[in-house]
């Protein structure tokens, strides 16, 4: 599994790895985990506009449907059309070929949190 | 991410000292099982991954950990009436060793429970549904006379499910008894590894496989050993995620989704657990809504697209609402997605198009016969037909 180093992240369990102006956005692994084996993601054409903090997409898992949030804010560059037929990559390698969108454009979140602040926060939600 | 449905429940924080815990709490937690809070228990949710656990079951073998069902003893000259008065089947014709699926309904007619009747030389036992049980027992209490005593015996049963196609082997190895006799809904009692037990040839994953009752302090090693010897056949342990898409396959109605006490088991397409020929608890509400016509019936869905239908999701038919998905999810044997339904009598037919709100969308959906899923080689003969 790729590893986590350089990501920011929302409470809400995505993550963003900005460089420049274009970001990548995912879910971490401690979602996947949480949401169990993704089946199915509904998800924004390429070119249209993502807010910092909004919601732009659904993860569909066996267990539940979950809505996605953007870390930051741009517009969508590509889809990862992988996760068509393999959503499973979301749970195997969250941070690697489990990748949801590209952003372009990206304007900066100054209220995202470091890998060791997210860290924390998920310890605090398994205790 | 925040969750905007949900059907097999998400994973809860566990506050143990609400949650009521079965025999094999600490197997799960050795295995690293993501635990969830079903009904008041803390119970598996899944071990590795739902859609692994549900292949294994479908083509090798799962082990389940059931001890949160409800068992009800029946005994005494008059236990016979009670459970006839009680369940909406008529279980007279039932022999020691022979198991019928049957309702408890209220005078209304809607549906309290679903159990298993199980008759035994000296009386019957009743297996519910957990979060039923103390409810389904004070039931069945309040209605027996002096002829008849009740006890719920759950807290010192438990239960262990063998489930596939592979399940059958797994169990014999370690039984004392010829498992090959015992058709589908029967049961022997004998000894499992030299525990006292119960095989019963049952399930709800629509595989073949044995459910095994014993006492909770012989469960934990006899489900290590079957852990151990199921493992070269391909069983792995598999939790409640597991358990919810097995059984939607096989089209198995879910309390508490799928029915409950505003639905009457006509409507529920469970008219064949119906014996209007005895009297129970409902019968006259039940013969008053079958002369008047059903209005709705529970119908399987198969959807076009891959949106997955979920409890509580609108069923709608040219734009307009006319029904309720009560269960749905993806079908990982069937490759597409599945659920079941409510829906207007007129739309009941299967190849009726309908479709499905998700998240203001209308997914397209084709109703189609239960269940979805068949298992392709049963290896019994002549058992009951369920």
């Amino acid at each position: 599994m790729s590893d986590a180093s350089g990501l920011r992240f929302l409470e809400s369990h995505e993550w963003v790895r900005q460089e420049g102006d274009r970001a990548t956005i995912g879910v971490s692994d401690y979602a996947q985990s949480q949401l169990g084996d993704v089946i199915y993601l509904e998800l924004p054409a390429v070119g249209h506009r993502v807010e910092a903090g909004a919601r732009f997409g659904v993860v569909e898992s066996v267990k539940a449907a979950s809505d996605l949030y953007s870390p930051v804010g741009g517009e969508v560059a590509e889809v990862n059309e992988a996760l068509k037929e393999h959503p499973e990559y979301v749970n195997e390698d969250p941070y690697g070929k489990g990748w949801i969108l590209k952003l372009r454009n990206v304007t900066a979140n100054p209220k995202l949190l470091d890998q060791s602040a997210y860290q924390r926060l998920t310890e605090g939600e398994q205790h | 991410m925040t969750s905007a449905a949900t059907t097999a429940g998400r994973p809860n924080p566990l506050s143990t000292s609400t949650v009521e815990r079965t025999p094999l709490f600490d197997e799960h937690l050795r295995l690293r099982a993501q635990m969830t809070n079903f009904g008041g228990w803390a119970m598996p949710l899944q071990y590795s991954s739902i859609r692994d656990e549900h292949r294994a079951v479908r083509e090798a073998a799962g082990l389940f950990d059931l001890s949160h069902m409800g068992e009800i003893q029946v005994r005494g000259r008059g236990a016979l009436a009670l459970v006839q008065r009680l369940v909406s089947r008529d279980i007279a014709p039932l022999k020691p060793g022979q198991i019928q699926y049957a309702l408890f309904c209220n005078e209304a007619g809607g549906i309290i429970d679903d159990l298993l009747v199980y008759a035994e030389s000296d009386g019957y036992l009743l297996v519910v549904n957990a979060s039923n049980q103390e409810r389904d027992y004070a039931w069945a209490e309040q209605h027996a006379g002096p002829d008849a005593e009740v006890r719920n015996v759950s807290r010192e049963t438990a239960l262990i499910g063998v489930q596939g196609p592979r399940a059958v082997e797994i169990v014999q190895r370690s039984a004392d008894q010829d498992l090959a006799p015992v058709r589908y809904y029967r049961f022997i009692d004998g000894n499992f590894a030299g525990a006292a037990c119960r095989f019963s040839r049952t399930g709800y994953t629509g595989e073949d496989g044995f459910e095994i009752f014993c006492r909770g302090e012989d469960a934990p090693r006899l489900w290590r050993l079957l852990l151990e010897q199921g493992a070269p056949f391909g069983l792995k342990p598999a939790g409640l995620g597991a358990r919810d898409t097995l059984r939607l396959e096989a089209g198995m109605r879910l309390y508490g989704n799928d029915m409950d006490e505003q639905t009457n088991p006509l409507e529920a397409g469970l008219e064949w657990t119906v014996s209007l020929g005895k009297d129970f608890i409902g019968k006259p509400a039940l013969e008053r809504a079958q002369q008047a016509g059903l209005t709705r019936s529970l119908v399987g869905l198969r959807m076009r697209d891959r949106s997955i239908p979920r409890h509580g999701y609108p069923v709608m038919q040219g734009g307009k609402p006319v029904g309720t998905v009560t269960s749905g999810n993806v079908s990982f044997t069937l490759g597409y997605n599945i659920a079941m339904a409510y829906v207007p009598v007129a739309a009941r037919a299967p190849g009726t198009t309908l479709e499905v709100q998700v998240r203001g969308a209308l997914a397209p959906a084709d109703v189609v016969p239960l269940p979805f899923y068949r298992r392709p080689h049963p290896s019994t003969k002549g058992g009951e037909h369920v």
